[in-house]
């Protein structure tokens, strides 16, 4: 499959993402949205990692070249997992003390 | 050559250890003190003077050399005087007069309180140590020195009261007028280095340096240097600075219009007699200038009733004479005619003074009268005086304006027929001013009269020998045609070359001599007879008008050049200065104020609008990144 697919999906995800950080107000959405981003940036390395790895394979049957960005795309994901915990943890602190989760309540950096 | 180093120095530091002597104790010593170091520094000066006049009658010209003013590869100013034949003539004028006005001023100036006086001394001290400077230098730099001093000083003495607005406006004028003058004699200054190196008399004025210069070279340095001479001596059209300096106490008008100051300008075209010889046009346009300058004040002085205006504008007149003298070439009439009014000159102020004195400070001639039995030595020495300036013989003014005449017909009959008209209205001026003063009755109060006293010794005594000087000074130089030998003439020989014969058969010089006495005489006995009994009163023919307003001079210069000066200055100040400069520095702070606080409501907190403009920001970047269009790569260098 061509490598613009990719691409285009990445930047529909990308853009899709950005989107509803900017419009919605909802922390868990705007979440969501964040960790739409994320992943779109993710599918977008795995798959120059693979473009790259294939172009390597002409070369050279042996080569290894480009595997260890889908490598590093575990990595990503495990700490996007420990992101995640953290940053529900943080919407709930919020659902306490405000018994909202709309952001704008969030404005105090004014001052 | 050793002596003559020291005795010339002290010469001049005379003057100026005075000024120092009062200037910085004006406030320790008693009058007397003040009065005695101030008049015997000067008087030293003019004892000095007369060794150094000596020293030259015996062994010629020399020039000292103090120490180097300026000296760079390319140029090189000695400081260094000359004593010639010239210069020790001026001295002993400058010293002479100077110490006896000194003396005068000890007993005019006594009701002043004894730092003033001392304030005073000290600029007159300081007026003699420029002037003398201005007429020892042996370059025309040293001479600048000395011409900025005394212009300097004319502005302390004219406005000596400060506390007088009008006075201080007359001491501005006086400055200012003279500004104007000496740029000119600076640019002259620039073109001589600028084509010859060096500005020493020794190089400059000689033949050698002559071939060096184009005439349009000379004509234009000797024009500018008139310029410098035409602000300094009062000439058309930088007279209106002298009438007004009478504003300063009457022994500093003495001063000024006699012995120091308007001489300047016609020393320093004397002294640089070799360039002015060579250019046509500038010798006609002094006399030309000269001619009319001596007509013009004359006409005004007929109608003026204060008497040291009178006085001030016979002033500019005598001086109209001495340029129309150096226009025609006859260098040593016009030193003549300086040395002779600078006697008759300072005997008549200082005459004017005493009258002045006695009325308590009453200058109108038509409120006096009949002074000639209440002040009977001022009167005596005021009328040598007015018969000097009259030019009636054996006194000398008329040997030194007949010089000139003579000269003035060589060249043209014109200048020499204005110049006898300008001689009459000089008769009858001042035989007017000296019939209406001292002549009928006393026009003033009661109580003025009452207290009308002759002036104490101390003003007296410089009176008598002034009046003493002005009656015999015609014998320095008396014509061949009279049995005289011209001592003058041949004495200035080595400076301004041997008097040349003007070619007139000696028949034509008695017919012309005879005509100018006689129309002299005639206006004075005119005057005498008009003004014996009655008083001008304010003049109603519209030409009498024209001249008691003096031509409106000042206020054609006040209207073509102070007040369109004056009114570009306000536009300066209230238009561009307010409004486009003020307006730009504050602009540019409201503008950032105005903005900061319309960029303030962004930061609200909200932390979508936050990463709103943080997107923006990153597409705007991203935008200027890959786009190539001009603009953009500018963007693109700026931030790489």
């Amino acid at each position: 499959m061509p490598i613009q697919y990719y691409i285009y999906l990445c930047l529909a995800l990308f853009s899709i993402g950005v989107t509803g950080v900017l419009t919605r107000r909802n922390a868990i959405v705007v979440f969501m949205c964040i960790e739409l981003m994320l992943n779109a940036v993710n599918l977008l390395l795995v798959a120059f990692s693979k473009m790259f790895h294939g172009y390597a394979l002409v070369q050279n049957a042996a080569s290894t070249t480009g595997i260890d960005a889908q490598i590093f795309v575990f990595f990503i994901m495990v700490v996007a997992a420990a992101e995640v915990s953290v940053g529900l943890a943080i919407i709930v602190m919020m659902y306490r003390n405000t018994h909202s989760v709309d952001i704008n309540f969030l404005n105090r950096l004014k001052n | 050559m050793g002596i003559m180093k020291v005795l010339v120095g002290l010469i001049i530091l005379w003057p100026l250890a005075g000024f120092l002597f009062n200037g910085l104790g004006r406030n320790y010593w008693s009058k007397k003190v003040i009065a005695y170091k101030a008049t015997g520094y000067i008087v030293a000066s003019f004892i000095a003077s007369i060794f150094a006049f000596i020293h030259v009658q015996e062994h010629g010209a020399t020039s000292i050399h103090y120490f180097d003013f300026i000296n760079t590869a390319t140029i090189k100013i000695p400081f260094d005087f000359k004593v010639d034949a010239l210069s020790s003539l001026f001295l002993l004028v400058i010293t002479g007069v100077g110490s006896l006005i000194h003396l005068y001023s000890t007993a005019y100036m006594k009701e002043e309180s004894s730092s003033h006086y001392a304030r005073y001394f000290a600029y007159l001290n300081l007026f003699i140590f420029s002037m003398l400077l201005l007429v020892l230098g042996d370059n025309y730099v040293i001479m600048f020195i000395g011409w900025e001093g005394v212009g300097l000083c004319s502005y302390l003495l004219i406005g000596y009261w400060f506390t007088n607005g009008d006075f201080n406006y007359a001491a501005k004028k006086a400055f200012i007028m003279n500004r104007i003058g000496d740029l000119g004699f600076l640019l002259a200054i620039f073109w001589i280095i600028f084509k010859l190196g060096s500005v020493s008399y020794s190089e400059v004025l000689t033949a050698e340096s002559l071939a060096k210069l184009s005439s349009a070279d000379i004509t234009g340095i000797t024009l500018l240097l008139f310029v410098g001479a035409m602000g300094k001596s009062a000439q058309i059209p930088l007279f209106t600075w002298l009438p007004d300096a009478m504003a300063g106490p009457t022994p500093v008008s003495a001063l000024i219009h006699a012995a120091t100051m308007v001489t300047a300008g016609i020393y320093m075209i004397t002294r640089s007699n070799i360039l002015f010889s060579h250019s046509e046009i500038t010798q006609t346009v002094i006399a030309i200038i000269g001619i009319s300058t001596a007509l013009l004040a004359a006409t005004i002085a007929i109608k003026q009733n204060d008497i040291k205006k009178v006085l001030a504008y016979s002033t500019v007149s005598q001086l109209g004479y001495m340029f129309l003298g150096l226009g025609v070439g006859a260098y040593s009439g016009a030193v003549f005619h300086v040395i002779t009014h600078a006697f008759f000159k300072a005997l008549l102020f200082l005459g004017a003074g005493s009258v002045i004195h006695a009325m308590h400070h009453e200058q109108d001639i038509r409120k006096m009268g009949g002074l000639k039995s209440k002040l009977p030595i001022t009167h005596i020495t005021f009328l040598i005086g007015c018969i000097a300036i009259a030019g009636v013989p054996p006194f000398s003014g008329f040997f030194s304006k007949d010089e000139i005449l003579a000269a003035a017909f060589a060249k043209s009959p014109v200048y020499w027929v204005l110049g006898v008209i300008g001689a009459a209205m000089t008769a009858f001026y001042m035989f007017r001013l000296y019939a209406t003063t001292f002549l009928g009755k006393f026009r003033g109060t009661d109580n003025q009269e009452a207290h009308l006293h002759e002036s104490p010794m101390a003003m007296t005594l410089p009176l008598i020998l002034l009046a003493v000087a002005s009656a015999i000074a015609g014998a320095i130089g008396v014509p061949e045609i009279l049995g005289g030998h011209h001592w003058l003439s041949n004495q200035l020989s080595a400076i301004v070359g041997e008097p040349t014969e003007i070619g007139l058969s000696h028949t034509t010089e008695w017919v012309l001599m005879a005509v100018s006495v006689s129309i002299a005489v005639i206006a004075l006995l005119l005057a005498v007879n008009i003004y014996k009994k009655k008083t001008d009163e304010a003049p109603t023919s519209i030409i009498g008008q024209f001249f008691y307003n003096k031509w409106h001079i000042d206020e054609l210069y006040n209207s073509a050049i102070v007040n369109p000066l004056n009114r570009f200055a306000g536009f300066l100040k209230n238009i561009i200065e307010k409004q486009v400069i003020d307006g730009a520095v504050n602009g540019t702070g409201k503008l950032v104020q105005y903005s900061a606080r319309q960029l303030r409501l962004i930061q609200n907190g909200q932390v979508g609008y936050y990463i709103l403009f943080m997107v923006l920001g990153i597409v705007l970047l991203f935008l200027l990144w890959f786009n190539d269009t001009l603009l953009l790569r500018f963007f693109h260098n700026l931030i790489k």
